[in-house]
């Protein structure tokens, strides 16, 4: 019984490798597309376009609705100290480093990533990958690197905007409802964030998470069966392997970035 | 094997092995399409006739035997280097495989946006005139999904011939046309063929169109190709092909007989 759970271990193991190595090439060809000609810049504005606008509603009530909860919950807490002078500073600290980023880089995951996924992986099935191919052009350059290097310029735009729409939220609970004085919220997210330690490092995880999630749906849809039930496994697979992996590169992240 | 009977071919298949998803589609399977002319492949649903193109657009691997264009063996060649070879092969898919993103004109006009320096208005013109040739003017500023498949796959057609290659993969042209239509598509491709000088290999299992326009014929059976000029195919005594004869002969009258029969149990 030892060999064969060895062999099969063995077998596991190859196969991951090879894994690795395609996901490594295509993550190549990507890199390579954007800096080699034909650049196809009006497929990149377009695929921006297209994952920002797709992005945008979801994004901002989630922050909005998020900022509301962090207001909400910090005056309960921080008023036991009677220092709800703080609410700001605690909304903000929490949002830029942490849930601005992973929030919208899951929020986007669902909504966009999984939309590439499809697309890419429909376009398999109706060979329409192929029909490039036989008119000569490079199916990755024109079709996947686009979208997947959009989805690396448009998350910490998404991030920034989850942060701005959650800052407000916070506002309107705190400060409308609740009746912190105005000034003194915003003074204290000031003063509280800072710009290398919190708002690059805020920079740094979303353009990761850009690029996860651009990597991921991309290649989940290229390789995906040309069946009905490919799409639907490339779709999901999206979601799952991102989420994992956004959720992952962020305790990294995190613990790299001087804690 | 490039010649035959004093004919060149063009493409040539030879001793081509594919095993795909655990079933081995051919075995061995030899065969040559002549320079100049209409080659249509025959076959069952399953017998491996689009897969025959897709070899021969280097879109599929043969896992053994070669695939020739013009004497270059592709089989072994660079991504790069094919898309070289493809500039001279146009190929329309089964199901047109037209970019659901963009308009037809946008479709039709890619291969000479990305490969030629046309001006917009010789683009324009151009376009124009092959949408005219498969009986779709005017349909430029529509998106496929607000075309019907006949009309999306001969889109697809004037996508293939845009560039005017030298070789013409067309996929089951005919499947879902109207008889007009099946008319037209065959003459366009007759006159590709006659004034153009175009290679065009067809495959079909319309055997009427396909014996009006066939200068050679390649049936398909058991991973392996029966073939050469359609008189001497369809008088061929191999039972395989006489069997797909006489079902394609008696196929419609057999359905109808059966349909009838039905629609008593149907009504009641
Ligand atoms: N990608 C694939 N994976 C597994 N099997 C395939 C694939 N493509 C084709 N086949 C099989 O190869 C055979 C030939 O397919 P095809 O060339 O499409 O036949 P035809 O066009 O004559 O109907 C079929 O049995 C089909 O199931
Ligand atoms: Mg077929």
């Amino acid at each position: 019984m030892r060999a064969p759970a060895i062999e099969r271990l063995g077998l596991r193991t190859t196969g991951l490798v090879q894994h690795l190595g395609g996901i490594a090439v295509f993550v190549g060809k990507i890199f390579l597309s954007a800096v080699k000609p034909p650049f196809r810049f009006r497929r990149l504005v377009s695929e921006i376009f297209d994952t920002g606008v797709l992005s945008l509603a979801i994004i901002c009530l989630s922050g909005a609705t998020v900022g509301a909860v962090l207001g909400l919950q910090g005056y309960t807490t921080l008023s036991r100290f009677g220092a709800e002078g703080s609410l700001g500073a605690v909304v903000g600290l929490s949002l830029i480093r942490e849930l601005g980023p992973v929030l919208t880089a899951l929020l986007v995951t669902g909504r966009a990533g999984s939309a590439i996924a499809a697309e890419i992986a429909s376009m398999v099935t109706t060979e329409q990958l192929d029909g490039l191919r036989m008119m000569s052009i490079d199916p990755m350059e024109f079709v996947v690197s686009p979208k997947a290097l959009a989805m690396v310029l448009v998350m910490p735009l998404l991030s920034a905007l989850f942060f701005v729409c959650a800052v407000f939220g916070g506002y309107v609970v705190g400060v409308r409802l609740l009746g912190v004085d105005g000034g003194t919220y915003l003074t204290s997210l000031e003063q509280s964030v800072e710009f290398v330690d919190d708002v690059a490092g805020s920079l740094v995880k979303a353009v990761t998470f850009g690029a996860l999630v651009g990597v991921i749906a991309t290649y989940r849809g290229y390789t995906s069966e040309p069946t009905s039930a490919g799409v639907s496994a490339a779709t999901t697979g999206t979601v799952v392997v991102s989420s994992v992996a956004i959720l992952l590169s962020d305790y990294v992240i995190t613990a790299l970035w001087g804690v | 094997m490039s010649e035959d009977g004093g004919q060149e071919f063009r493409v040539v298949l030879d001793g081509v092995d594919l095993t795909l998803g655990g079933r081995r589609v051919f075995r061995g399977l030899s065969c040559g399409f002549p320079r100049g002319q209409i080659s249509v492949v025959l076959g069952g649903s399953g017998a491996g006739k689009s897969t025959v193109l897709r070899l021969i657009a280097g879109l599929q691997r043969p896992d053994g035997g070669s695939v020739r264009i013009a004497g270059q063996d592709i089989t072994r060649i660079s991504e790069r280097a094919l898309f070289v070879v493809r500039n001279q092969i146009g190929m329309l898919f089964q199901g047109g495989a037209l970019l659901d993103s963009m308009t037809i004109f946008d479709n039709v006009s890619l291969p000479l946006r990305e490969h030629s320096d046309l001006s917009e208005e010789a683009i324009a013109r151009q376009v124009g005139q092959r949408l005219e040739a498969v009986g779709l003017p005017g349909t430029g500023d529509l998106y496929p999904r607000q075309l019907s498949g006949g009309m999306v796959r001969r889109a697809g057609l004037a996508r293939a011939i845009v560039t005017d290659p030298e070789i013409v993969l067309c996929d089951e042209p005919f499947s879902g046309l109207d008889p007009v239509n099946v008319r037209r598509i065959e003459a366009l491709m007759v006159e590709l063929n006659r004034r153009l000088g175009i290679t065009l290999i067809v495959t079909s299992h319309h055997l009427a169109s396909s014996l009006r326009m066939a200068g050679r014929l390649t049936f398909l059976v058991d991973g392996r190709a029966i073939a050469g000029p359609p008189a001497e195919v369809l008088a061929s005594a191999d039972s395989r092909v006489v069997e797909f004869l006489e079902a394609e002969r008696d196929g419609p009258v057999a359905t109808g007989a059966a349909e009838s029969a039905a629609d008593p149990g149907a009504a009641a």
